[in-house]
C-alpha cells in the first residue's frame, strides 16, 4: 500500500485538470474552425459539397468517440504514422467536435428568417456579403447558448483521451489510484472536479437561453 | 515504409465482431428501457410540490449531466466492489448506463411535461377524469409523443456511449476490437471495421425507433405531425 492521499497527489490531479482544460480548448478551437467549414458546406449551393459534408457528419455521429480515438492513436501507428497521445487526442476530438458543432451551427444559420436572405439579395449584396454582414451576425446570437452548452460535452468527452495515455484529469486519477488503491475516494474527487468545471458552464448556457427567450421577439419576424 | 492493409485477416474474426455487436445492442436495450423508466420518474419527481423530492431529483440530474460517463462507470464499478458486492461487468455496465441516460431522459421528459398546455389539464379536470387518468392520458402520453424524436436520438447516443464499458471489461463491440487488434496487430483495419459496425448499428436503431414511432403514435402517422 502506498500510504495516504497527500498534497503531492492533489498537485498531480490539479496538473491533470489543467490538461483537461487545455485539451478542451484545443478541441473547441480546432472543432470550431472545422465545424464552421462543415456548417457552410452543409448549406452550400453545390450539391456534391452538401452531400460530402452530410456523409462526414453522419459517419462521425454514428461512431463512438472512443473508437475514433483508438483509430487515431493505435490505428495510425499500425499503418506507420506514429503520433503522440496529445496529437491523437487533439485531432480525434477536433474531428468529433466539428461534426456536432457543424450541425448545431447549420441549424442556427438556417433559423435566421428567410426574408433576411431575400432582402440582402434585393440590395444586390453578393453571397459572401450576405453571409458575413447579414446572416452570421444574427446567427451568432442564436448559436451562443447551444455552443456554451456543447462546451460541457467537450470537457466531459476529453476524459476519454485517458485511454490513449494522455495524462489529463481522468488519467492522472488512475495513476494516483494505482499507487494508493482507494478508487472510490479518488474517482469521487475526480467527479467533483469535473462537476466544478462543467456546472458553471451549464448554468451560463441556461441563463443565455432564458435571456434569448425573452429578447427573441425583436429578432423573429412578425 | 509501404502501407499494406489486410482487411480479410481481420474480417475472418467476424463471429467475435458479431457477438460484440450483439452485446452492445443488449446493453443499449436494457439501459434504454430502465433509463426511460428512471428518467420519467425523476422528471415527475422534479415537478412535485415536495421540495425534498424535487431537490433530490434536481441534484441527481445535474450531477450526472455534468460529469463524464467514464467517471460514473468507475464509481459504480469500484463503489459496488468496496461495499463488498460482486456483480458481473455486464450488470455494472447496465447499472451505470441506466443511471446516466436516466438523467438525460429526465431533462427531455421535463421539457415534454412543460409543453402540455395548462388548459388541457383543466379541461380534463372539468370532465371529471381522475388524477391518475389525467396523468396518463393528458400529460404522460402526449408528452412522450412530443419529445419522441429527442428521446430516440438520446438512446442512439447511449448505444454509442456504451463503448466506454470496454474499460471495465464488459465484452461489447469496442472491447472485442481491442482484443482483436492486440491479437492481429492490425489496429487500423480493426477499428475501421468497428466504426462501420457502429454506424450500421446506429442506422438500425434509428430505423427501429422510426417504425416503433409509427406503431405507437397513429396520430403522428396520419397527420405527419405530433398533436
Amino acid at each position: 500500500m502506498g500510504g495516504h492521499l497527500n498534497i503531492n497527489h492533489l498537485m498531480f490531479l490539479g496538473q491533470g485538470a489543467l490538461w483537461t482544460i487545455g485539451l478542451s480548448l484545443i478541441a473547441l478551437i480546432g472543432g470550431g474552425i472545422v465545424g464552421f467549414a462543415i456548417a457552410l458546406a452543409r448549406i452550400s449551393p453545390l450539391k456534391t459539397v452538401r452531400i460530402a459534408s452530410g456523409v462526414y457528419v453522419q459517419l462521425i455521429q454514428g461512431t463512438p468517440l472512443l473508437v475514433i480515438l483508438f483509430l487515431g492513436y493505435f490505428g495510425l501507428a499500425a499503418i506507420g504514422l506514429k503520433v503522440s497521445p496529445l496529437v491523437a487526442a487533439g485531432a480525434s476530438l477536433t474531428l468529433y467536435v466539428a461534426a456536432y458543432l457543424g450541425e448545431i451551427w447549420r441549424g442556427c444559420i438556417q433559423s435566421v428568417p428567410k426574408p433576411q436572405w431575400e432582402a440582402g439579395e434585393g440590395l444586390a449584396l453578393s453571397r459572401t456579403q450576405r453571409m458575413m454582414k447579414v446572416i452570421l451576425p444574427q446567427a451568432i446570437r442564436i448559436a451562443t447558448p447551444p455552443t456554451v452548452g456543447f462546451m460541457v460535452q467537450i470537457i466531459k468527452n476529453t476524459s476519454l483521451a485517458s485511454v490513449v495515455g494522455f495524462v489529463e484529469l481522468m488519467r492522472s486519477g488512475q495513476i494516483v489510484n494505482n499507487s494508493l488503491f482507494e478508487p472510490f475516494a479518488i474517482y469521487a474527487i475526480i467527479a467533483v472536479t469535473y462537476f466544478a468545471m462543467c456546472y458553471p458552464l451549464s448554468l451560463f448556457s441556461q441563463r443565455l437561453e432564458r435571456r434569448m427567450g425573452r429578447g427573441g421577439s425583436n429578432l423573429a419576424p412578425a | 515504409m509501404s502501407l499494406q492493409l489486410d482487411f480479410p485477416a481481420v474480417l475472418e474474426r467476424w463471429p467475435s465482431f458479431l457477438a460484440g455487436a450483439a452485446l452492445t445492442l443488449e446493453l443499449a436495450f436494457f439501459a434504454t428501457v430502465l433509463g426511460a423508466l428512471l428518467g420519467t420518474v425523476a422528471a415527475v419527481g422534479r415537478g412535485t410540490h415536495n421540495a425534498l423530492i424535487a431537490g433530490a431529483c434536481k441534484v441527481y440530474v445535474e450531477t450526472i449531466r455534468n460529469t463524464p460517463l467514464l467517471v460514473q462507470i468507475f464509481l459504480v464499478y469500484f463503489g459496488l466492489a468496496s461495499l463488498g458486492l460482486k456483480y458481473s461487468a455486464f450488470t455494472v455496465a447496465v447499472a451505470a448506463l441506466t443511471i446516466n441516460v436516466g438523467a438525460y431522459t429526465a431533462e427531455i421528459m421535463r421539457a415534454g411535461f412543460e409543453a402540455i398546455p395548462r388548459g388541457q389539464i383543466e379541461a380534463a379536470e372539468g370532465l371529471a377524469l381522475s388524477r391518475l387518468q389525467i396523468y396518463w392520458h393528458i400529460i404522460l402520453l402526449p408528452a412522450i409523443e412530443k419529445v419522441y424524436p429527442a428521446l430516440t436520438s438520446q438512446f442512439v447516443l447511449l448505444m454509442l456511449a456504451s463503448s466506454v464499458c470496454s474499460q471495465i471489461s464488459a465484452e461489447e463491440l469496442t472491447a472485442v476490437a481491442n482484443y482483436i487488434q492486440s491479437d492481429t496487430y492490425r489496429a487500423f483495419e480493426t477499428y475501421i471495421i468497428v466504426a462501420v459496425l457502429y454506424v450500421i448499428l446506429s442506422l438500425v436503431m434509428r430505423a427501429g425507433f422510426w417504425g416503433l414511432g409509427l406503431l405507437l403514435f397513429p396520430r403522428r402517422r396520419r397527420l405527419g405531425t405530433p398533436l
